[in-house]
């Protein structure tokens, strides 16, 4: 099983952690927004799928969850650095919020990568198990987004 | 005759407060409005509340799952007007609405009319919910009758003067509220269920649709848009001229919170799909049929 703690307690601690320069921040912001969209990519296949939009493929729902899981999975702590937040800087929607709420925006990561091994064990049962698992998956999506992600 | 001037002019002016006095008073729903409904059904008082969204505001701030069943308020939000705070509606009976009556409940929805005579800010959404069927009212209360009591003590609202004085919301009242439908005429089947479900009980409009500096709905630009009132940023606009989403992209959005292009809904939108998603698909159904109806804004 993944180690959840450790890798929340890790986050947390990687969260405000080391003055960058501004112009290095494009790189940590691009990544992060990089890994955003795999993810988008990911759940998008299942998706598709899961509200019959794409005809099921055991493999390819199968590939995108367990994406999905190691995406989830992956450490944070070259992500976030200080001063990255939509208040410091252009071109983010990261809150603030974020920086000052760091166990509970882990914990949200961690929630999200508990959906997504929950995807991964359904994915190769077909449309109909993928389409269950549909909202528990992008809840945890929106429950960041709500709280974390300025509007656009 | 000029002696009589100061007279003539006093008594104007007491006609006219006078008038302002009359036209601000709440006006409850008579008491017969209520009596030929069925007993309230809370099984169809779940649906209702779902539709209208009321764990959205009332529920604790970052509640979720089944705490967001637990109404005991205390979200604040932030506008020009102040800081309104989202009252306890849990079934608590001390400070919660456990001991309201299906009449004190409707006037609070329909009229914006509190059991003690007061009038309710607009931030509730009465103005939407005065399209309500009193059917749905009633078995709503059933359902909010078995939801948990919370004994949270409200916070109450820090508003900036005028906006303290209660009195005046009647006067916004008779301006603003408007009781018939924003897309107005008859509408086939499922858009016409999708209206009620929109325009009555989501209260899409409050957010999507701008407002002028009173406080008051733009029914002319309905749907098209609007500054986020309670936050930064825009809410967007939901015709379908500016969406350009399919009833299918609609149904998936308010069932999942995945947008066409696979984003997920966040800020208050996020409560918004917590809600719509516990309706039935053929209810989400219906309001894609509606939102694709909108007339396009730009268009004026």
């Amino acid at each position: 099983m993944f180690p959840r703690i450790a890798f929340a307690a890790t986050l947390s601690l990687a969260l405000g952690a080391g003055a960058v320069a501004a112009q290095d921040l494009a790189d940590q912001v691009g990544a992060r927004q990089g890994q955003f969209k795999l993810f988008a990519l990911n759940l998008g296949t299942l998706a598709m799928m899961g509200t019959g939009r794409a005809e099921y493929d055991a493999r390819a729902a199968q590939a995108a969850a367990d994406n999905l899981v190691a995406l989830s999975g992956l450490d944070q702590r070259a992500l976030w650095p200080a001063g990255s937040d939509s208040g410091a800087i252009d071109g983010t929607r990261a809150l603030p919020a974020i920086w000052d709420n760091p166990e509970d925006f882990a914990a949200k990561l961690v929630a999200l990568n508990a959906a997504a091994v929950e995807m991964a064990r359904v994915a190769g049962d077909g449309a109909d198990a993928i389409g269950g698992q549909l909202r528990g998956l992008s809840g945890t999506c929106s429950a960041c987004h709500q709280a974390y992600r300025a509007p656009q | 005759m000029r002696q009589r001037a100061p007279l003539v002019l006093a008594a104007v002016l007491a006609m006219l407060a006078g008038g302002l006095f009359w036209l601000s008073r709440p006006q409850p729903l008579p008491a017969t409005a209520f009596a030929a409904l069925a007993p309230g059904d809370p099984e169809r008082g779940e649906a209702v509340f779902h539709a209208t969204g009321c764990a959205g505001c009332h529920a604790a701030p970052g509640a979720s799952g089944a705490a967001r069943l637990v109404l005991s308020g205390g979200r604040a939000f932030a506008t020009d007007f102040g800081t309104f705070r989202a009252p306890n509606i849990s079934s608590d009976v001390a400070h919660g609405i456990g001991g309201w009556s299906l009449p004190e409940l409707g006037n609070a929805l329909l009229r914006g009319v509190a059991p003690d005579g007061r009038h309710y800010y607009p931030a509730f959404p009465y103005v939407a919910y005065a399209r309500m069927a009193l059917q749905d009212v009633a078995d709503l209360h059933a359902f909010l009758s078995d939801l948990p009591a919370d004994a949270t003590p409200n916070e109450g609202h820090d508003l900036r003067f005028p906006f303290t004085f209660r009195r005046g919301i009647g006067l916004w009242k008779a301006r603003y509220m408007d009781r018939g439908w924003a897309v107005a005429g008859d509408l086939p089947e499922p858009a016409a269920r999708g209206r009620y479900l929109a325009e009555a009980l989501a209260h899409c409009g409050e957010c999507h649709t701008p407002r002028d500096r009173f406080g008051g709905l733009n029914h002319a630009r309905w749907m098209a848009g609007a500054p986020n009132h309670s936050g930064d940023g825009r809410i967007p606009g939901i015709t379908p001229a500016q969406l350009g989403w399919d009833a299918q992209d609609i149904v998936i959005y308010l069932s999942t919170g995945l947008t066409p292009d696979f984003d997920a809904a966040g800020g208050s939108m996020a409560d918004v799909v917590d809600n719509l998603a516990g309706l039935a698909e053929a209810e989400l159904e219906a309001i894609a049929a509606y939102l694709l109806i909108l007339p396009d804004p730009r268009q004026d």
